[in-house]
């Protein structure tokens, strides 16, 4: 379970770049809830995402991970709670690390890194069906280096290294933005069955309205740093983009605006 | 220019590029792996030099010498990695900042003199070059040890992480490395190696010289270049690790085989920095300029109307 209460952020406090980017967020995940998170440019999504990794320190506020708060805690050290695939295809994986590396990296997540082998040969078969399962002949390809694959190559990577661990919660930030429709299609395939299989309690960052709309089984929008609307159950399945474009100018008595998310 | 006296003086060059291979994998530990430029190493060798002359000439055994040597380099690059990682000080200048003040931590260990003779006639060392076919045989011993341990120690699971570390911070901050606590580990390892081969070069030449670290990095970074480059050029995609580390050592053989014949050649010695310089600038400079041969704006541009 995932709860956040009342986080906020400002950033370059005092200067005149000042920037309130969270205000005041509250949000209370079930146990294998799927959220889609949408909003315009800048509404404070990534922000948020980054606030419950730890990326900095928020300015107020509480984020407790299954009954653990984990607000005190630095990035790396709550990285044992959290799985994260980013928007950049790059910032997943250790380029110039082999595939097997990698996969071996992200299973040590939250554990003790000693002087054992930093892979092993039960850990190579247990990859090797999970790679299998991405039906992308990464298994065939386990020792290539990570930098050779495709963006989409890379982001399932990531997506399988995110989920090694079973995490409490799932963080995916555009993690399909910068994929070709037909990649990203499958990519958000693969999401949806890890997330099934796993059970796995997951925010979703997309540009996409019908994605967030076809996707998980609740959806929030943000605005200038808030949560502004939330959608679950029923009248989730019966959403149209339509609707929630309307719900948002309601909501927010201005226009949506989300340049890509017009465009797709 | 006698040709004999060039083949008289190999043997002696190959001793200390070996020795001095020991500390380019040190140099490879921060510049390759955890993608670090740390100019503590000029200062950590001659603090290995230090440290073994003074503990030999105080009757301590020269193996144990080389030991606290080796722990005394770990300081010096703990220091470095301290400034960095919990001051937030850039890479370079924190290792700058330890090299300096090892400059006066160094004279103090010598008791105030810039230099100080260890005879190998009034003590037992480990590697002297009176002896130069021993020499080269406890250095190479001493390499292919240290590679093994290297080759094990970054293939375990604190290893990968270092690597990864280097590769990428953000990946392993997300995966819960603690990226400062590797910088810290290579960069303590890393001088280690520096100051035992320190250690190893003052034995050989018989002296500590509160200069002898003076352009180290650069020496080990030529190493490290000339390796890469020539094993890429022999093996290309066959390179494992073992035979990248085993091609820093080479590296730095050649680097000594080239500066002797320079010297054989009558360049003056006062000339041989300027020389390394212009060295290292070549071999950094061919990865990039073969990369712009291949793409460059003036190709593309040729045919242009
Ligand atoms: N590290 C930072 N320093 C300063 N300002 C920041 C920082 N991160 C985000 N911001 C600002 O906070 C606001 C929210 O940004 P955020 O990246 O969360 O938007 P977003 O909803 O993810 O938008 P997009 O759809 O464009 O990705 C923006 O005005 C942004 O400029
Ligand atoms: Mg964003």
């Amino acid at each position: 379970m995932l709860e956040v209460s009342n986080i906020k952020k400002t950033f370059n406090a005092g200067t005149i770049n000042e920037k309130r980017a969270l205000n005041g967020v509250d949000l209370k995940l079930e146990d294998g809830e799927f959220v889609t998170v949408i909003g315009g440019n800048g509404a404070g999504k990534s922000t948020f995402l980054n606030a419950m990794a730890g990326v900095w320190p928020v300015d107020e506020g509480r984020i407790v991970i299954d009954g653990i708060d984990v607000t005190g805690l630095s990035e790396y050290k709550r990285a044992k709670y959290l799985g994260r695939v980013f928007q950049d295809p790059m910032t997943g994986t250790a380029a110039d690390m082999e595939i097997i590396e990698n996969l071996a990296l992200a299973d040590r997540r939250g554990k003790k890194r000693g002087l054992g082998w930093g892979v092993t040969a039960s850990e190579k078969d247990r990859y090797y069906e999970l790679l299998k399962e991405l039906d992308l002949g990464l298994e065939d390809r386990m020792t290539a280096k990570v930098g050779l694959l495709s963006g989409g190559q890379r982001q399932a990577l990531t997506l399988l290294m995110a989920t090694l661990q079973k995490p409490n919660v799932l963080l995916l930030d555009e993690h399909t933005a910068a994929l070709d429709p037909k990649t990203a299609a499958k990519v958000l395939e693969t999401t949806d069955r890890i997330i099934e299989e796993n059970h796995l309690t997951t925010l979703m960052v997309t540009h996409n309205m019908r994605d967030a709309i076809l996707h998980g089984n609740r959806l929030i929008m943000m605005s200038e740093g808030r949560i502004i609307l939330n959608i679950a159950g029923e009248e989730k399945k019966n959403l149209t983009v339509e609707d929630l474009l309307h719900k948002f100018e309601e909501v927010s008595g201005e226009e949506f605006t989300n340049d890509k998310a017009i465009l797709s | 220019m006698e040709l004999a006296t060039l083949f008289n003086a190999m043997p002696g060059n190959i001793a200390q590029g070996l020795l001095w291979g020991i500390m380019a994998l040190g140099v490879y530990l921060t510049f390759k792996v955890l993608n670090f430029a740390d100019l503590t190493v000029d200062g950590s060798f001659a603090t290995g030099g230090a440290v073994a002359v003074v503990l030999i000439t105080g009757g301590v055994p020269a193996p144990i010498a080389l030991m606290i040597a080796f722990f005394a380099g770990v300081v010096a690059g703990f220091a470095t990695g301290i400034l960095h990682t919990v001051f937030g000080i850039p890479d370079i200048l924190a290792g700058i900042l330890t090299q300096i003040a090892l400059y006066s931590i160094n004279l103090n260990i010598m008791s105030g003199s810039a230099n100080m003779a260890v005879n190998v006639l009034k003590y037992n060392l480990v590697v002297t070059l009176r002896e130069i076919p021993h020499t080269i045989i406890i250095s190479l011993i001493s390499v292919a040890v240290i590679i093994g341990l290297m080759y094990w120690y970054l293939g375990t699971a604190q290893g990968s992480a270092l690597r990864a570390t280097g590769n990428n911070p953000a990946m392993s901050r997300a995966q819960g490395i603690n990226i400062n606590l590797m910088k810290v580990i290579a960069l303590a390892l890393s001088n280690g190696l520096v100051a035992l081969a320190g250690g190893m070069v003052a034995q050989y030449q018989g002296f500590s010289d509160i200069n002898m670290g003076r352009g180290a990095i650069v020496i080990g970074l030529a190493a490290v270049i000339i390796g890469e480059v020539i094993g890429n050029a022999i093996f290309g995609k066959k390179m494992n690790f073992v035979l990248r580390l085993s091609f820093v050592v080479v590296g730095a053989v050649i680097y000594y085989i080239v500066i002797g014949v320079v010297l054989w050649l009558n360049m003056p010695t006062n000339d041989l920095k300027l020389f390394t310089a212009i060295i290292v600038a070549i071999f950094l400079a061919i990865p990039y300029l073969k990369g712009q041969a291949r793409s460059s704006f003036r190709k593309a541009g040729k045919g242009a109307r």
